[in-house]
């Protein structure tokens, strides 16, 4: 499974990040979390408001800093 | 009853005399900070709830494509009822361009969406009135709506980065939310915006208080009153390194005006508070050049100084 976390480094999109790992820990399964902080790429996805959050391919959140709870819900 | 608690605590328990320098510093510093905190819990998260039905994707579709004058006041409409945080500003500008939502129309979003936030107007409406906040609202929309259409006419499109006009934007999804995820949302929302914003709330209060309690009635209107011509400018300058501390500077100005600021001056001195930002200029120099950057922030500026003028001329 591939997560992408988009945002252009704001505070906020740290915060994702941080849920994004541990949602991942908890759930046990093994995913490869990647940054993506260039605006093309964030673009390419559509998304207006960061941080956003993509799983394989998909935008799940955009514009919200979601919860541990939140993401284990979508991974 | 708000009231009648902070008299009960500051005079009755507390055991300060009504009148005196302290005890109404005091009074004044629970009252507002009491009452502040109800309204701001409880309006944001409705606004927040009203929001989370306008991500700025959808705000995108409707303002594609449309005419400049209805497209700049639906622009500056829709700017205060979809989020926006000027770390989204790159995308949001880039989304808008990309998917054919004219230069000027955009501004009336950009100018809009920041000033005509929803803390600014608690704090307005709570501490100066309904009549105050309503008029700023409508001044600010105005602001919007005119600072779009003259960018718009200037034809500035040169002076967006060329690396914008060749993005290629994907296919903008909108995910759906329930009800339910809603209200999870607005509670979150809520809670991280007080945690952010408390302690200037606290702070702005307090030294409002202090101001109110201490400082000499009328000592502001040799200054900042409707007679002196620099008042309203030299608001405008203080206000822009204020932003995002609205919380905290509404407080103040609060008490500034009860010592004889005119209402013109604490209405420029607000709009340049909320919507001339720093750190929102240095994020939309991504997007576009020097010039278009300087007539944006000087036609607000302009547009705020006339509201002051006009407000000290008629009020």
């Amino acid at each position: 499974m591939k997560i992408e976390v988009l945002g252009t480094g704001c505070a906020k999109c740290k915060n994702l990040y941080e849920n994004v790992k541990k949602a991942v820990e908890e759930s046990g399964k093994s995913a490869e979390i990647v940054k993506v902080e260039e605006i093309p790429k964030i673009m390419a996805y559509g998304v207006m408001s960061t941080p956003a959050l993509v799983v394989d391919g998909k935008v799940v959140f955009s514009g919200k800093v979601a919860s541990v709870a939140e993401i284990s819900g979508v991974l | 009853m708000l009231k009648q608690f902070a008299d009960w605590l500051v005079f009755d328990t507390i055991g300060l005399v009504p009148g005196t320098h302290s005890g109404e510093a005091l009074n004044f510093f629970i009252y507002d900070t009491l009452k502040i905190f109800l309204l701001l819990t409880t309006i944001i998260f409705v606004v927040a709830i009203i929001r989370s039905s306008f991500p700025p994707e959808r705000t995108k579709r409707m303002l594609s494509h449309k005419r400049e004058y209805v497209g700049n006041v639906l622009a500056a409409l829709l700017g205060i009822v979809t989020p926006f945080c000027s770390c989204s500003a790159v995308p949001l500008f880039i989304g808008f361009v990309e998917s054919g939502v004219p230069l000027g129309v955009t501004f009336s979003f950009l100018i809009s969406s920041p000033m005509v936030n929803e803390i600014a107007l608690i704090m307005l409406w709570g501490l100066f009135g309904w009549k105050i906040a309503l008029i700023y609202i409508s001044t600010g929309l105005l602001v919007a709506i005119i600072g779009g259409i003259i960018i718009g006419k200037m034809k500035m499109e040169k002076y967006v980065q060329d690396y914008v006009w060749e993005m290629q934007v994907g296919k903008t999804e909108i995910v759906k939310q329930t009800f339910r995820e809603k209200l999870e949302y607005a509670r979150g929302y809520t809670f991280e915006l007080l945690k952010k914003i408390w302690p200037y709330v606290v702070i702005g209060v307090g030294l409002g208080a202090f101001i109110h309690g201490y400082a000499p009635q009328d000592f502001l209107v040799r200054y900042a009153g409707r007679d002196n011509m620099f008042a309203v400018p030299l608001a405008v300058l203080v206000g822009v390194p204020l932003y995002s501390n609205a919380a905290g500077v509404i407080p103040i100005v609060h008490a500034l005006m009860e010592k004889g600021m005119a209402i013109g001056t604490v209405l420029a001195f607000m709009m340049a508070v909320t919507a001339l930002s720093l750190p929102e200029a240095i994020i939309l120099k991504n997007v576009l050049k020097n010039r278009l950057l300087v007539v944006f922030f000087g036609t607000v500026a302009v547009a705020i100084i006339c509201v002051g003028y006009l407000f000290n001329a008629i009020l």
